[in-house]
């Protein structure tokens, strides 16, 4: 029931090839035999809609490219510290520092941020992850008003792959992980991106121009280091699960059915 | 058609399919189990309570012991071994609570880090340091030249506090029948307790527990310590000293006097004096006091004998 949440979402926004692939890791089928069939036709039509829509949530009237250049998001590293797979995502550099293209990084904002919202309506868990010192009480706090959890901590080993050996058997993972920084205090990749790939659990991550995006379904190019573009990032991310939050439960106000899947 | 492959039977080791006991953890009940066990015990009393004839209503703990006891004899030595029947509350181990709801969703927003009360914790101390670090922030800002630009910003967190030692009353003037004006007040130092009352009109005498002070104080730097407060505000051959001390060694005694003597002053002396006074050091009590023997050293500070080898 719970993890049904996700594959619904995936088969129309991944594409259908990566459908047997989803749909055999979560063994739960979607629909419940024992409901009256109005109730899961209503149901089904809430979950279902706004998957149907390109930008149903209205997310594009959030943030301008303007907001993205005032709050500094276009500033990289420095030349040296360039990743060879951030090169498509870079507009150039200018005295040895990178400049990230603010259009793609639009673009994929975006779409994480519509993906988010998405998960958010559907009832998912959201995971907020950041190694970040200078930021980890902020996302903590940002976590924390929108409802959801948030780990800007020491990742111990198995916390992911391990889950019920770490926590209790039955727990739930989560549905959805935010990276505000894809390094942890090392400058490596953070053990986190790996784990989620490998439990199958999508994840949106901000990658400056020192990070590896490959193992990251959504990934928003864009600084990570500067104090006002982070608080920028938790501001966006916060405003879009309250809106998905909020728009969820007018939905069910409107068909009036108490339960939510 | 496909051809069929021949059929291998595939080896594992036996840590594979055994099942890990120790990695288990101690065994878990669910919540319905132990509610099951709740009830078959209070059937279980009442059961008991009707066979030993005693009213079920008021059957206690003590009383299922003392029947269990009769019904059951045992002769083993071993308590823990003898029939026993308890609240399953006390034989179950303590189960932790579910930490998510209905729909899986944990209840606190830490959760996934493991630790979460440790690290909610730190969470709450964060914001107190914010605080400690805003203390250090306006200090820098105070520390910058210019900074009385900024005064009237500064002085909306700041709040006046009184300088400690002017929380020190200066004691009463008071007269005898003579209409001789005096003035008592009293002084420590280390662990000497010193009273003095100070009279004008006087010729400079000056009396220690009934003698005289080049008596009592033979070394001269203790009588200088007593001269002092009075060759400072220039009135010595003013007054008349009558004190009393007691405790610790000859010197504590002298400093305890001083300080005496300098708060009878202010009584007699006008403000910009006693600022004066306050500037020397006159009126402040010296915080000096023994320290103490440390275990694994000959006294407060030195050492055993260090031998290398």
């Amino acid at each position: 029931m719970a993890a049904g949440v996700l594959s619904g979402v995936r088969q129309v926004l991944r594409g259908p090839r990566l459908v047997s692939a989803v749909l055999s890791c979560h063994g739960q089928t979607f629909s419940s035999a024992a409901a009256p069939d109005t109730g899961e036709t209503v149901r089904d039509k809430i979950l279902n809609f706004p998957i149907t829509q390109p930008d149903y949530f209205h997310l594009s009237e959030l943030f301008t490219i303007k907001d993205l250049f005032e709050a500094r998001v276009h500033l990289g590293h420095k030349k040296g510290c360039r990743h060879r797979l951030m090169e498509p995502y870079l507009f150039g550099s200018r005295l040895d520092v990178d400049i990230i293209d603010l259009e793609q990084t639009a673009e994929h904002l975006q779409q994480a941020l519509n993906f988010t919202a998405h998960v958010a309506y559907r009832g998912g868990i959201i995971l907020f992850v950041s190694r970040r010192r200078q930021f980890g009480h902020l996302i903590e706090t940002t976590a924390r008003e929108c409802g959801e959890y948030a780990h800007t901590r020491y990742w111990k080993g198995g916390l992911l792959t391990n889950a019920p050996i770490q926590y209790s058997p039955g727990v739930r993972l989560p549905d959805l992980v935010i990276f505000f920084s894809t390094l942890n205090n090392v400058f490596q990749q953070h053990v986190g991106i790996r784990d989620a790939a490998k439990m199958n659990i999508p994840t949106v991550g901000i990658v400056d121009s020192n990070c590896n995006p490959s193992l990251i379904p959504y990934p928003v190019p864009g600084n990570d280091d500067t104090p006002v573009a982070m608080e920028m990032y938790c501001r966006l991310f916060k405003m879009t699960i309250n809106r998905a939050k909020d728009k969820r439960r007018q939905m069910e106000l409107l068909r009036g059915i108490s339960a939510s899947v | 058609m496909v051809p069929q492959l021949p059929l291998r039977q595939i080896y594992v080791a036996s840590s594979l399919w055994k099942k890990n006991l120790a990695a288990a953890g101690p065994q878990k009940f669910t919540q319905e189990f132990i509610d099951k066990q709740v009830e078959e015990f209070e059937v279980g009393k009442r059961h008991l309570a009707n066979m030993m004839g005693e009213d079920p209503e008021t059957f206690t703990q003590e009383d299922i012991d003392r029947s269990i006891a009769y019904l059951f004899p045992s002769g083993l030595f071993e308590k823990r071994a003898r029939p026993v029947m308890k609240h399953p509350e006390e034989i179950f181990p303590k189960q932790t609570a579910i930490q998510w709801d209905a729909e899986g969703r944990p209840f606190h927003f830490l959760f996934y880090t493991g630790k979460q009360s440790y690290y909610s914790l730190l969470h709450d101390v964060y914001e107190k340091i914010l605080y400690m670090r805003l203390i250090q922030l306006m200090e820098l800002l105070l520390s910058m030249p210019y900074c009385s630009l900024e005064e009237e910003f500064i002085l909306k967190f700041r709040k006046q506090l009184e300088v400690q030692s002017s929380k020190y009353e200066i004691p009463a003037l008071q007269y005898d029948p003579q209409g001789v004006a005096f003035s008592v007040a009293d002084g420590r130092r280390k662990s000497a307790k010193a009273s003095i009352t100070l009279r004008d009109s006087g010729s400079g005498n000056i009396t220690i527990n009934g003698r005289n002070y080049l008596h009592y104080f033979p070394v001269l730097q203790n009588r200088e310590q007593l001269m002092f407060p009075l060759l400072f505000v220039g009135m010595m051959g003013r007054f008349d000293i009558e004190g009393s001390v007691e405790g610790s060694g000859h010197s504590a005694q002298a400093g305890a006097l001083r300080l005496a003597i300098s708060r009878a002053l202010l009584s007699f002396v006008s403000e910009g004096e006693v600022e004066k006074m306050r500037q020397a050091g006159l009126l402040t009590a010296d915080p000096r006091i023994r320290e103490r023997k440390k275990p694994g050293q000959e006294g407060a500070r030195k050492k055993f004998t260090w031998k290398k080898r």
